[in-house]
């Protein structure tokens, strides 16, 4: 309970550190009236906004007002949809959870099973076949990954449709792309954290009292040795995140990601800013269930 | 597996990445052709190992009529500065950090870590985005938000090495002997972490490369037709169909790099850092 109510207590930390940056970033960008109302507006027009925009207001009252939309979740209207920017990040929400859900998983699980299998064949064929490939893994641009995949199931087999959102078999090469971008640093991260746990007084002990190899293996090593991978996850959120970007545009997933990437080129300003707090909220909430995941398996972090 | 040893790993890391070098630093005198140059008679070439394809343009050409083996040449100079420098920033800045915050204690230590946590938590590539979205994508923009998005690594390590360090005999002996804290923190103690540093620093090398490359081929790096191999990549995704070798061949020339910079940085882990590689 303590546990709960410290971690609970760093939540907003991280967002703070978000919206300050945005803040400072958006007015170093320059005069945001000449950005709406482009080139040909008058002095009234510039002043009504400026008025509106709380621009004529000193810097501390405008970061102020600044909070205070943010909380009522307004972000604006979005320059090319012509609609809140706050609708249609949230609109896009769901696809980019999908994404980066089932992504995770496959990950997870593709680590976990990597990992321990290096474990287990320490120094044999599995193992080295598997180190290479996650070393490979971590030098692969996973955008030409993608592409890859795309001209093998896509335009040469024909298995798999190339982009767009549908059923499953639109998903299986976008998870697939996502997923590699987590795959190789927890197969290493696994490997690593069982071969050590397996040198552990309580391992020895269980092994000595009669225990297989199996059953110390299940039982006694991988409930110690997945918490570095738990904790990893945590790490590499935002990663996955810039991964999630990366294969939204190559996959065209109607996703947060690639409607970030468009709008930064309509010089969607509202929308850019709506998807970055989205995501930071996204992330800053699953830390929290990593945390609390953490905690749930290893008392050692509630008791801390 | 004996002989896939960290000797080995060295020995390649650095015949790819010193390769890679020279091509970027005497592009001009290797590039067979100019690298912006458009011939629309010449467009789409196959490579040479293509029926179509002739030695004139050994890795065929771009939708322009390019030389893509010339724009593959150009294009590792952004990627090697970029990922070089942006290192540099992060290692500076992060080390300087762990090292007062681990040497210092107290309340400057609280400030520092408790900043780098809460940077931690920090969705970096988010801000890149953003950034790289106003100011545009230039070289110095690449280089600093890169360089800030990876510094807390090297601020966690330098302070809990420091920390130890300072406990040790020759720092308190610098330490009574009347040397000032900058002295013993430049001379006693960065010389003692240098190894470990260096291995993340090489390693970090690859990820920031392959960050660059990312934001290249969404269009958020130099905008074309620069020469970059992000940029390459995405012209050759639009033509997949006509002319797969130009994303592909864009798509080895990253992974050949951070290929090498990768398995230079293990073997280094490997020999530097024994006890933590995971004892082979």
């Amino acid at each position: 309970m303590r546990y709960l109510l410290r971690r609970l207590l760093l939540v907003p930390v991280p967002l703070i550190f978000v919206i300050a940056f945005v803040f400072v970033v958006l007015r170093l960008t320059g005069d945001p009236v000449a950005i709406y109302l482009g080139l040909d507006a008058t002095p009234e027009q510039e002043a009504v906004l400026r008025a509106e925009l709380h621009l004529d207001k000193p810097v501390p009252v405008q970061f102020g007002y600044f909070l205070l939309d943010l909380l009522r979740g307004d972000f604006g209207t979005s320059i090319q949809f012509k609609r809140p920017a706050m609708e249609v990040v949230a609109e896009r929400l769901g696809s980019t959870l999908q994404l980066l859900s089932l992504g995770l998983l496959l990950a997870i699980v593709l680590g976990v099973l990597g990992g321990v299998a290096c474990a287990v064949w320490k120094d044999k064929v599995p193992d080295f076949l598997i180190s290479v490939l996650a070393v490979a893994g971590q030098s692969m641009p996973s955008f030409w990954l993608g592409i890859l995949l795309i001209q093998l199931f896509a335009l040469d087999l024909q298995w798999l449709p190339t982009s767009g959102q549908g059923g499953w078999e639109h998903m299986v090469l976008p998870v697939v792309t996502l997923a590699t971008f987590l795959v190789p640093n927890f197969i290493l991260v696994m490997r690593v954290s069982v071969l050590e746990t397996a040198r552990e007084q309580f391992v020895v002990t269980a092994r000595a009292r009669g225990a297989g190899p199996a059953r110390a293996l299940w039982l006694h090593i991988l409930p110690n040795a997945i918490n570095p991978v738990v904790s990893l996850v945590g790490l590499q959120l935002g990663r996955l995140m810039g991964g999630a970007v990366v294969t939204e545009s190559i996959f065209a997933w109607p996703g947060v990601g690639r409607l970030m990437v468009s709008a930064i080129f309509q010089r969607d300003v509202p929308i850019v800013i709506a998807a970055v707090f989205i995501v930071a909220v996204t992330i800053v909430l699953a830390n929290l269930l990593v945390d609390l995941v953490q905690a749930a398996i290893d008392p050692r972090i509630r008791l801390r | 597996m004996k002989w896939f040893g960290p000797r080995l790993k060295i020995q390649i890391g650095i015949v790819l990445v010193l390769g890679m070098c020279v091509l970027a630093i005497f592009a001009p005198l290797l590039a067979p052709h100019d690298p912006y140059t458009q011939n629309l008679m010449l467009r789409l070439k196959p490579p040479v190992w293509d029926d179509r394809g002739s030695w004139a343009y050994p890795l065929g050409t771009d939708n322009f009529g390019r030389d893509l083996l010339s724009r593959l040449i150009y294009g590792s100079r952004l990627s090697i500065v970029v990922g070089l420098m942006a290192m540099l920033v992060a290692l500076t800045f992060g080390t300087t950090l762990g090292l007062v915050a681990g040497y210092l204690g107290g309340r400057t230590e609280q400030v520092i870590m408790r900043f780098a946590d809460g940077y931690q938590a920090i969705p970096e590539i988010l801000l890149a985005i953003v950034v790289v979205a106003v100011f545009g994508g230039g070289v110095v923009v690449l280089v600093l938000v890169l360089g800030f998005a990876g510094w807390e690594s090297y601020t966690r390590v330098a302070f809990n090495l420091t920390r130890s360090l300072r406990e040790r005999p020759f720092v308190e002996a610098a330490v009574a002997s009347g040397a000032g804290g900058r002295y013993v923190m430049w001379r006693h103690i960065l010389p003692q972490m240098s190894p470990v540093l260096t291995v993340i620093a090489t390693l970090q090398v690859g990820q920031l490369i392959l960050q660059e490359t990312a934001l290249s081929f969404l269009g958020l790096g130099l905008p074309p037709p620069t020469a970059t191999w992000g940029n390459i990549l995405a012209e050759g995704r639009d033509r997949l169909l006509v002319a797969p070798w130009i994303a592909n061949l864009a798509g080895i020339a990253i992974v050949l790099l951070v290929l090498g910079v990768n398995l230079l940085g293990n073997g280094l882990r490997e020999t530097l850092d024994p006890r933590r590689a995971d004892r082979r």
